[in-house]
Order: C-alpha cells, then sequence, then structure tokens
C-alpha cells in the first residue's frame, strides 16, 4: 500500500513458510532428543524432519533478507520506516540481554545462596544434612553426591585462552569502528579490509573457544554433567559462542553486501545493526571473563 | 502478491485479497487482529472444556470419571492454554486492530513480522495439543513446571512442552516489539506520549514487560531441556544446583507475566468508562504513573509465590512489604474508575457492564491478593483453593471481563453491526452469575484447607464444590452465547455510525464503521 511516508507491504508467504519451518525444527529436536534419551540409536525420522525444517528456515530467511535488501535498494524505506528498523534492533538486543541475565542470575545465585546453604552455612544452612560430607568451594571441583556428578578435576585458566579471545574479542571491536569510520567517509577499500579483518578476529575466537572445550572434555573431566560449575559453565559460554557465531555470519553477510556497494555513507543501517549486536556479544564476554573465568 | 500490486496502483487503496489465503499471508493490522482474536476465543473453548472436565470431576469426592494421572494433564494443559493461548493472544489481537486506529497509524510498523508472530502461535499450540493423544500423555506437572516435577518425574512429552513455550516465545517478543516500534514511531503527528489513549499507554508497558521476562522464560526452560536430556545439574541439588532456583527464575517471569495479563484490561476499562459515563478520564496522568509502578514492582515481588518454600527471614519481609506496595498504585487506578464515574451521566450497555464488573470482582481478587501477600497468613493459605480463588478472580472476571469488554465495545467499529443489545446483557448477566458461583465459594474451602491440584477430596468439601461445579457450566456454556452473538453481528444488524457511542472519543471512531480495510494512510493531525 502506498503512503506517502511509511512503506507497508502486501501479502507475503515469508512467515507462513518460516512459521512451518520453525515447527519442523522444534518437533524434530524434541523427537531427536527423546530419542536419544530413550538409548535410540542412529538417526530416526525426527532428525529428517529437523533437517527439512533448518533448511527451510534458512532458505526463507535468505528469501525474506532478500526483499527486504531490495526494497530497501529500490527506495521504498523512508527515514521514518529506518527508525522503526533501529528501535526494532534495539528492542531484539534488549530482549538478548535479558535471556543472558537468567544465566548469570542462576550463577550469582548458586555462588551466592545455594551452594553455601548446602554447606551448612548462613540461613537456610539446615539442608547441609542432605549430604553431611559436602564443602562448598568454586569452582565446585567435589559434588554433594560426588557418585552420581563425577566434579572437574580443573577448570580453565582464565589467563590462557580466556585472556587471548579477550583480547581478540575487544580487538574486533575496534576493527569494526574503524570498518563503520570508513564506510562513513566513502573509503571502500578499507572499509572492506577492517570489516574483514572483524569476522575472522571473530572465527578466531570460536576456534579457540572449540580448543578450549575439547580440554576442557578430555584433559579437565570438566564437563555439561560435571555438576553446576560445568552446567554454568558451558551454558553461559555456549550461549555466548553461538553469538559470536551468528554475530560473525551477519557480518560477513555486510562484507558481502559492501563488496557489492549496498551501502552509502548516510544509509547503512544493516551494517550498523550487525555492528550493534556484535558489540553487545562483546559486552556479554566482558561479564564472562569476569564473573565465569576470573572470579 | 503480484495481481495485488498490479490491482491497487491506480487509487493506493485495495481491498482484501479472496479466499483463505487472504489470512495466511496477510500484512494487514486488522486481519492479523481478527486471526489473534478467533484463535484466542478457540483457546478459550478448548481449554474451558478442559477446566470442565476438572470440575466434573470434582462434583463429588471420590474419582468418578476420569483417572489422577488424567486429572493432572488436565489441569496443567487447562492453565498453559488459558494463559498463553486465551488471555495473552486476545490482548494482542485488540492490540493489532486498536492501536494502529487510536494513534493514526497505517498499519503496524512491522506488518511482514506481524503476520509471523501470529501464524507461530497455531503450530505451537499444536503441537502441545498433540501430546494428548501420545503414549506418555501431556504435562502433567501443573502450569508453573515446577522442577523436579517437570524434569527428573516429568512424562517425556516435557521435551514437546519446552519447544513449544520457545515458540511461543518468539512470537510475544516479536508481536511485543512490534507494538512497541509502532507507538514509539508511527504515532500521528500531535500524538505525544501523554496525549495518547490509555489503551495505548498500557500495552506500550506491557510490550516492555514482554521484552524483558519472555526471554527469562527461555532461559529456564532451556535450563530444564539441559537436565532432562543433556546432564546439567541446575535444579538438581546434588550436582550443586538447586531445585528452589527452579522457582526463582520461573517467578522472575511469572510475576511480571501476571502484569502482562492484567495491564491491557486496566487500558480497555478506562477507555470504555468514560465513554459511559460521558466524563473525561479521572487523572490521566495518574494513571500512566500507576500503570508504570506497577510494571517497576512486578520485578521485585516475584518470591511472594514461593513464601513456603524455605527462604530467610529477612527475605520473606522484603517480598511481603514489595508485594504490599502494588495495593498503592492499583487503588489509584480503582479510584480514579469510581471517580469517573462519580456524576457522570451513566449508561449500561454491555461493554460497561463488563467493565463495572471488572470494576468490582477485580478489586475482589486485589484484596484477595493482598491476605496472600502476608507472609505467616500465606502459610496457611499457600497452596490451598484460597489461591485458586484468588487468581481466577484476577483472571476471569479481571483480565477475561476486560478483554469480552473491549470486543464488545470494539465490535461495531470493526463489522459495521451494532450487536443484539438483549442478548449481549444475557450473556454479561449469565457471565457475571456463573463466575461468582464458580469461584466464590472457593474462598471457603481454600480457607477451610482444601488443598488444590488434588481430584479428590475430604466431604468436608462436598458441598461448596457441587456448587462451583454448577457455576462453572453455567459460565462455560454461556460463552456459546457469545459466540452465536458474534458471529450474528458478523453477519448483520442494525448499521453503526462513524462514533459508535455518543460518548466515545479518540482517533478510531472518526474512521467510518466498518473500519475500511486500509486506514489512515495519511496521519491526521491530532491538536
Amino acid at each position: 500500500m502506498a503512503t506517502s511516508n511509511y512503506y507497508v507491504p502486501d501479502s507475503s508467504y515469508f512467515p507462513i513458510v518460516a512459521s512451518i519451518g520453525l515447527i519442523g525444527m522444534a518437533a524434530g529436536a524434541g523427537g531427536m532428543m527423546n530419542h536419544m534419551s530413550a538409548g535410540g540409536e542412529g538417526y530416526a525420522f525426527p532428525h529428517l524432519v529437523f533437517t527439512a525444517g533448518s533448511l527451510l528456515l534458512a532458505f526463507i530467511f535468505f528469501q525474506w533478507f532478500g526483499k527486504v535488501i531490495s526494497e530497501s535498494r529500490a527506495g521504498m524505506y523512508s527515514p521514518q520506516m529506518d527508525k522503526s528498523f533501529r528501535w526494532g534492533m534495539s528492542w531484539f538486543i534488549f530482549s538478548e540481554v535479558m535471556f543472558f541475565v537468567a544465566f548469570f542470575g542462576v550463577l550469582l545465585y548458586v555462588r551466592q545462596w545455594a551452594g553455601p546453604w548446602l554447606d551448612g552455612q548462613g540461613d537456610k544452612g539446615s539442608t547441609h544434612m542432605l549430604w553431611p560430607d559436602f564443602d562448598y568451594a568454586w569452582p565446585m571441583f567435589n559434588n554433594p553426591a560426588g557418585a552420581d556428578f563425577p566434579g572437574p578435576q580443573a577448570v580453565i585458566d582464565p589467563w590462557h585462552i580466556p585472556l587471548l579471545n579477550t583480547v581478540l574479542l575487544m580487538t574486533s571491536s575496534v576493527t569494526l569502528t574503524i570498518a563503520h569510520h570508513a564506510l562513513r567517509a566513502m573509503h571502500r577499500g578499507k572499509t572492506i579490509f577492517w570489516l574483514a579483518v572483524t569476522v575472522i578476529l571473530g572465527g578466531i575466537f570460536v576456534y579457540y573457544q572449540i580448543l578450549e572445550y575439547i580440554e576442557a572434555y578430555t584433559e579437565l573431566g570438566l564437563t555439561l554433567d560435571s555438576g553446576i560449575y560445568g552446567s554454568t559453565f558451558f551454558m553461559l559460554t555456549g550461549f555466548h559462542g553461538l553469538h559470536v557465531t551468528i554475530g560473525a555470519f551477519i557480518l560477513f553477510i555486510m562484507w558481502i553486501r559492501i563488496c557489492k556497494g549496498h551501502f552509502t555513507p548516510d544509509q547503512h543501517f544493516g551494517f550498523e545493526a550487525a555492528a550493534w549486536y556484535w558489540h553487545f556479544v562483546d559486552m556479554v564476554w566482558v561479564g564472562l571473563f569476569l564473573f565465569v573465568y576470573i572470579l | 502478491m503480484t495481481t495485488a500490486t498490479a490491482s491497487h496502483d491506480d487509487h493506493g487503496h485495495h481491498g482484501p485479497a479472496k479466499g483463505i489465503m487472504r489470512w495466511v499471508l496477510t500484512t494487514n493490522h486488522k486481519d492479523i487482529g481478527t486471526m489473534y482474536l478467533w484463535f484466542s476465543f478457540a483457546m478459550l473453548l478448548t481449554g474451558g472444556v478442559m477446566a470442565l472436565i476438572v470440575r466434573a470431576e470434582l462434583f463429588q469426592p471420590g474419582m468418578q470419571l476420569i483417572r489422577p494421572e488424567f486429572y493432572n494433564q488436565m489441569t496443567t494443559m487447562h492453565g498453559l492454554i488459558m494463559v498463553f493461548g486465551a488471555i495473552m493472544p486476545a490482548f494482542v489481537g485488540l492490540a493489532n486492530w486498536m492501536v494502529p486506529l487510536m494513534i493514526g497509524a497505517p498499519d503496524m510498523a512491522l506488518p511482514r513480522m506481524n503476520n509471523w508472530s501470529f501464524w507461530i502461535l497455531p503450530f505451537a499450540f499444536g503441537m502441545l495439543l498433540f501430546t494428548l493423544f501420545t503414549e506418555a500423555g501431556a504435562p502433567n506437572f501443573g502450569w508453573t513446571f515446577y522442577a523436579p516435577l517437570s524434569t527428573t518425574y516429568a512424562p517425556s512429552s516435557v521435551t514437546y512442552f519446552i519447544f513449544g513455550v520457545h515458540m511461543m516465545g518468539i512470537s510475544s517478543i516479536m508481536g511485543a516489539i512490534n507494538i512497541i516500534v509502532t507507538i514509539l514511531n508511527l504515532r500521528a503527528p500531535g500524538m505525544t506520549l501523554m496525549k495518547m489513549p490509555l489503551f495505548v499507554w498500557t500495552w506500550f508497558i506491557t510490550a516492555y514487560l514482554l521484552v524483558a521476562v519472555m526471554p527469562v522464560l527461555a532461559g529456564v526452560v532451556t535450563m530444564m531441556l539441559m537436565d532432562i536430556h543433556y546432564g546439567t545439574a541446575f535444579f538438581d541439588a546434588a550436582g550443586g544446583g538447586d531445585p528452589v532456583l527452579f522457582q526463582h527464575v520461573f517467578w522472575f517471569f511469572g510475576h511480571p507475566e501476571v502484569y502482562i495479563m492484567i495491564l491491557p484490561a486496566f487500558g480497555i476499562v478506562s477507555q470504555i468508562i468514560p465513554t459511559f459515563a460521558r466524563k473525561p478520564l479521572f487523572g490521566y496522568a495518574s494513571m500512566v504513573y500507576a500503570t508504570s509502578s506497577i510494571a517497576f514492582l512486578s520485578f521485585i515481588v516475584w518470591a511472594h509465590h514461593m513464601f513456603t518454600v524455605g527462604l530467610p527471614l529477612q527475605t520473606e519481609l522484603f517480598f511481603m512489604y514489595a508485594t504490599m506496595l502494588i495495593a498503592i498504585p492499583t487503588g489509584v487506578k480503582v479510584f480514579n474508575w469510581v471517580s469517573t464515574m462519580f456524576r457522570g451521566s451513566m449508561t449500561f450497555e454491555t461493554p460497561m457492564l463488563f467493565a463495572l464488573a471488572f470494576v468490582v470482582l477485580f478489586t475482589i481478587g486485589g484484596f484477595s491478593g493482598l491476605m496472600l501477600s502476608i507472609a505467616p497468613a500465606d502459610f496457611q493459605y499457600h497452596d490451598t483453593y484460597f489461591v485458586v480463588a484468588h487468581f481466577h478472580y484476577v483472571l476471569v472476571p479481571g483480565a477475561l471481563f476486560g478483554i469480552i469488554a473491549g470486543v464488545y465495545y470494539w465490535l461495531p467499529k470493526w463489522t459495521g453491526h451494532y450487536y443484539n443489545e438483549n442478548l449481549g446483557k444475557f450473556h454479561f448477566w449469565m457471565s457475571f452469575i456463573g463466575v461468582n458461583i464458580t469461584f466464590f465459594p472457593m474462598h471457603f474451602i481454600g480457607l477451610a484447607g482444601m488443598p488444590r491440584r488434588i481430584p479428590d477430596y475430604a466431604l468436608q468439601f462436598a458441598d461448596f464444590n457441587a456448587i462451583a461445579t454448577v457455576g462453572a457450566f453455567i459460565f462455560g456454556f454461556s460463552q456459546l452465547i457469545f459466540l452465536f452473538l458474534l458471529i450474528k453481528t458478523i453477519r448483520g444488524g442494525e448499521k453503526a455510525t462513524d462514533q459508535v457511542w455518543e460518548g466515545a472519543e479518540g482517533l478510531e471512531w472518526t474512521i467510518p464503521s466498518p473500519a475500511p480495510y486500509h486506514t489512515f494512510a495519511e496521519p491526521p493531525h491530532v491538536k
């Protein structure tokens, strides 16, 4: 529909196909996990559903975002529309922040209250009677029921890979800002170079994160099922790593778009949104480095 | 899509596409609002049937109709469907229809995403309902899904439940972002924030709450998933976790969720009462500030759901006093509604009747909430039918009556026809009588000690339970009157004027009835 200053798209098949893809992923993943926990081996029907759903969702997102890009390049989006995207992205990032808040909150609760109480300290120390031999310490090498939950022998040393990863991500934030300034100044070659550096730094980060996980599993006995330390460690760093991967992928798409000459010094919200996301992922890492690795 | 584009270029306006694909592919806020409303009505009837199965079993002591395992599935599914399938989507549907009309916007800010928010829901609830027919049975751990009932001891359908909750969360977050962006960015020139109708204001704050807490719900079900399938120990003390931790994270979501289900109803009632009292709303600014205060307080009161779980004394005290504070902004609201009516030229059409019943009955639910907030008293009330009476008073004659009042109020604008007033009043009185017969006796049996979520009970509770069951059937079947009335009004009836109600004010009443497919292509100027 044509209005003087706001573009309202005509009917679209993207959302319904995306919904079908999403239910395929959800039902498929549910079936896969139940299959696994019931002791099922190999691949079963749910794996097929999950794969098909994921591919369908990926395909339709490719089309959907492609359509948005072509509409944007056709000049159909007014400055007011641009503002909608900005607000939308800001609130999306806020929702992501709240997702991580839940996991950081769990870490705080376990370390500040649940752990000491199990050890007999504080207001609810009577829970010590459950496992009288349990002594609370963080990292928790000895879990309350050590026979069911063998704890890790050691945890990741923050001053090796995590420190390196901190430097990598902080640097990537700087290189991304350099790329942004270059984009504003219409230095296309410089933009392409520094954005590529950012993506590569993100890739190296993920590579080291994988190395760290391998070390945790093969040498330290630090696993998902090694008690609450492993639970919080892997869920927090895992979801962060997933976000780095997604963020790097988005930046890579922006790199392709810049190579194609999509952006102008004034109009490049796609790039800015990706940059906001990247800085958000960076900030989460600072929290992780402090509260998961160092303290 | 291409044909639609080709056919409308001359005028810049076009009507809806034909056939079923109009609804599947639509990006129109009115179509999407209609789909949300019909979906939530279908879920209301589905969840209602489950409630009637529960009440039929409780008609007499002893086990008559169903097995205890199935009873647990019914209470769980009833709660989940009513909260996530009936109340929340109904409010989103009303927001879709009315927010753009009230602020003079051409549509929602992100129309394609709007369609996606809706179409996720039927699939998510389809998956949830499908578990009823599997061998393991549907989720049976209560709608609050406390660990370890929902982890260690859960049926395998819990995995589908978790992914269903993820899908509902995605839908809610996208819907909420859409509403926030529409309100922040698409207001007509001159429509300053403090000129927005209260329904828009309350939805704005509700959407903020949704974006803030739905991710926390996603987090807590993800932790459950990991505990169940990947051996983590979040809610298992044997590995250093804590089952109480589940309750903390859940209620950090759950308490704001309670306000998500009532704030838009506050907004609807604040639209309706001034119209039928023919006076402007008393204390507009204080309504906005009261709503904001309630939203803020909702984040720091969650542990009042957990008074008996074993919290340190100072924690109990903090959450008790913080909870009591909520009575202040809520009292401001009730005072303002009553003051709006004071010396007004009142008439009592159906929307007004539902709004009045809302004010009275929601206040009863508020007062029983105040009783429950007293920690030492809550040790007696916890997990009894008193709690069931309390939250049904705020959710049924509260949230649901608010929704129904809104539907009656805006129905002539949507359909272009007045509904049959006598039939509407009949629906109101049957609902009003039914809801009170159902839930008022629950206060008594709760105070006398009848526990909730148990399919059998001691003999001394028999009379009140029988009465409640009769009331539930009256209330449940009264909603068929509503269904009949809706269909009748859509198909025909007295032609509605543009203003619809004599005392109605606002942008939505300046456009024709029924509202054209596209409105405010050029934004109006608000003085």
